[in-house]
């Protein structure tokens, strides 16, 4: 689960890490309250969407008075914005964060992540905050500077100060970035962040660090825990689909192709993506009905591939491993007598009671193809999506 | 012969009075399995599925000298019934429990370098020797005991790689899958080096997926280290950045963990990929008759 800008330098500042004074605003007046009440010459105007590369993409406006605080709100609420994270339809912008204006005297990286490969939380720090990280990486990875932390030590300080040399600081910043890059260690374990980002954070005029970003990522298996963190979540940013799939337990992926697919089992929900492509079809969707297929979750699950209107063609494809066969193959004429589906099926059955859930199937007269094995299930729903 | 487990495994369920603990264990026994106990805090003394159930690992594993744990217990609780097992002497752990959150495995992962014991999972089918036991959620069926060691890190997916080899008649030595999740138990270089040991065991089916790097640092290993064939597949060619593909672990990020990757580096590593799962048994097959 994302977190927006504003709701990730709330807890910045739970935690003891300096941000600039902000507030949130819905709509240009309260903008414009927000501006007056932090008082001050310059402010921010940032769109609150789950994407990065606001800036480039017109959601982030300097202002120099009220007036311009306002016109700034004004032109990015209500709208889409598009940035190169958020694809071609963009995210609604329905909140703007208003923030006291910084002086800058230098931009850096920071960083923390889940590494996989050594299976401890990292820090990532870099002198050339402001910029795009994975450029920096690709062209000068000497300039990141990486330590993993020992879960039993915690964080210690001689780590925060290796990454805060690697950043170029000098004595006067090295202690309270000690003390942050320790707060955001507690952040981060407390709050089971799985990603925090801090780009640019800055030195400003006086000398001192302050978070000008903040992006942080809650992981989705521990909000049973972080039921706070849980209710900061934002609909409007997510893929209607995918959450309403989420709801029956489904999981779903839209993608850009015309032939969707029904699968149990995240592996063999990809591999079957990756037939269709290779028989020279397009897939519509990723989706895993999950281990307990039942009835009511295929048909949940047809309703929603039909939701999609470029779907010309369907393949369900289920080893029925602890499920049976003919309890899919029910579920399976269940729906598509109930829903009207109206592009052709391709069905695939294999494991427990096979037989018996192939014969259900050609009994029950409905516009249903089986397949005999994977290779031959890819090939009909691609002709067929191809008629 | 087999690796990890075999018709002498004596196994302890974690959770054995919850619903999927009794379903699964059921299973098992029907399989010819031996579970000697179930483990429930609050309910020991009591019997489950014919089975005594104690309140404790420690109090389990004394009393009936069980060397596997197997875990159904609620992702809220699983990370310390691993480590429970883990303290409890058993020298493997099987977690199949679903949801785990990363920090969890991450401190569970620090804390097992204490203890001589190996853990397969989380969020993973379990593990398989056809024909002695079945420690996990795969349907039995479908195996057949052979020479070909399987390793995957799907469960269905597994269970198609498994069913191919059944039918073409190589049959398998051990199944194990190893799990989605980003931070886990054995890996498939943990894996591959008992395959190798393992005298029947003559060819491993390899069955990898976008994220991370481990396919990357099995095919160094392969390259390195393995004389026995290795077939590999990989899902997620057609799977877009950034999107987690239903496992936790499948997700490409940073530009890291894709599938081009992935078989570029086994590719290099001398090792027969298929570009479709369906090909995975005739390609073993191709293999050992090459």
């Amino acid at each position: 689960m994302n977190l927006h800008e504003y709701q990730a330098k709330q807890l910045f500042a739970q935690f003891g890490i300096p941000v600039p004074s902000g507030q949130v605003a819905a709509t240009p007046d309260q903008a414009i309250a927000a501006a007056e009440q932090l008082g001050g010459d310059l402010w921010v105007v940032k769109a609150q969407v789950h994407a990065g590369g606001r800036g480039k993409a017109g959601g982030v406006d300097l202002a120099r008075n009220t007036t311009e605080v306002g016109a700034a709100a004004q032109k990015m609420l209500g709208t889409q914005l598009v940035t190169k994270q958020t694809g071609a339809e963009g995210l609604p912008v329905n909140q703007v964060f208003v923030e006291a204006g910084s002086t800058i005297q230098r931009e850096l990286y920071l960083s923390m992540l889940v590494d996989r490969s050594c299976e401890r939380i990292a820090f990532m720090a870099s002198a050339d905050g402001g910029m795009d990280i994975e450029e920096v990486a690709a062209k000068t990875p000497e300039r990141i500077f990486t330590i993993a932390v020992n879960p039993a030590a915690g964080l210690l300080p001689y780590q925060a100060r290796q990454l805060g040399y690697g950043m170029g600081l000098d004595k006067q910043q090295m202690g309270p970035f000690i003390k942050l890059a320790q707060n955001l260690y507690r952040l981060f374990c407390e709050s089971d962040a799985s990603l925090l980002e801090i780009n640019p954070l800055i030195v400003n005029g006086e000398g001192d660090l302050v978070a000008l970003d903040g992006k942080i990522n809650i992981e989705d298996n521990a909000l049973f825990r972080q039921q706070k963190l849980a209710e900061m979540r934002d609909a409007s940013q997510e893929d209607e689909a995918e959450n309403r799939a989420a709801e029956h337990g489904l999981s779903y992926v839209s993608l850009d192709g015309n032939i969707a697919c029904m699968v149990n089992g995240a592996g063999l929900a990809m591999a079957t993506m990756d037939l269709i492509k290779l028989q020279g079809g397009d897939p519509a969707n990723f989706l895993d009905v999950g281990g307990g297929a039942t009835a009511e979750r295929v048909a949940a699950a047809f309703k929603l591939i039909l939701s999609n209107p470029a779907v010309k063609a369907i393949l369900v494809n289920i080893f029925g491993g602890i499920v049976r066969c003919d309890v899919i193959a029910q579920g399976i004429i269940q729906a598509v007598t109930e829903i009207n589906v109206n592009v052709p099926v391709v069905v695939r059955l294999e494991g427990t009671n096979v037989e018996q859930g192939r014969a259900l199937l050609a009994d029950s007269h409905l516009d249903i193809t089986t397949a005999d094995n994977l290779t031959d299930a890819a090939n009909k729903v691609v002709t067929a999506a191809a008629i | 012969m087999s690796i990890l487990v075999n018709k002498d495994s004596k196994i302890i369920c974690q959770g054995l009075t919850g619903r999927q603990g009794t379903f699964h264990a059921e299973q098992c026994i029907e399989y010819g399995t031996q579970i000697v106990a179930g483990v429930t805090p609050g309910r020991g003394g009591e019997t489950h599925l014919g089975l005594p159930v104690f309140d404790t690992m420690t109090d389990a594993v004394s009393e009936t000298g069980a060397d596997v744990s197997l875990i159904f217990v609620p992702a809220p609780f699983a990370a310390d019934a691993v480590l429970a097992a883990a303290d409890s002497g058993v020298d493997l752990i099987i977690c199949i429990t679903e949801g785990l959150p990363v920090l969890d495995m991450v401190k569970v992962k620090a804390a097992m370098q204490d203890y001589d014991c190996r853990l397969i999972g989380p969020n993973c089918p379990g593990i398989i020797t056809p024909g002695e036991c079945k420690i996990g959620i795969m349907p039995g069926f479908i195996h057949k005991p052979g020479k070909i060691g399987v390793i995957s890190r799907s469960g269905t997916l597994t269970y198609e790689a498994v069913y191919q080899t059944t039918c073409n008649g190589l049959g398998q030595t051990t199944c194990i899958g190893i799990g989605g999740d980003p931070v886990r138990g054995m890996n498939f270089i943990d894996c591959l080096e008992l395959f190798e040991k393992d005298d029947a065991t003559e060819g491993v089916v390899m069955v990898g997926e976008i994220g991370g790097t481990d396919e990357e640092a099995a095919a160094r290993y392969i390259s390195d280290h393995m004389s026995k064939p290795v077939v590999a597949y990989i899902a997620g060619v057609t799977a877009p950045p950034g999107k987690r593909m239903g496992h936790a672990g499948a997700i490409i990020s940073g530009g890291e963990g894709t599938a081009t990757a992935k078989y570029a580096a086994l590719e290099e590593a001398g090792v027969a990929t298929v570009r479709s799962p369906a090909e995975l048994g005739s390609a073993m097959l191709e293999q050992l008759n090459g």
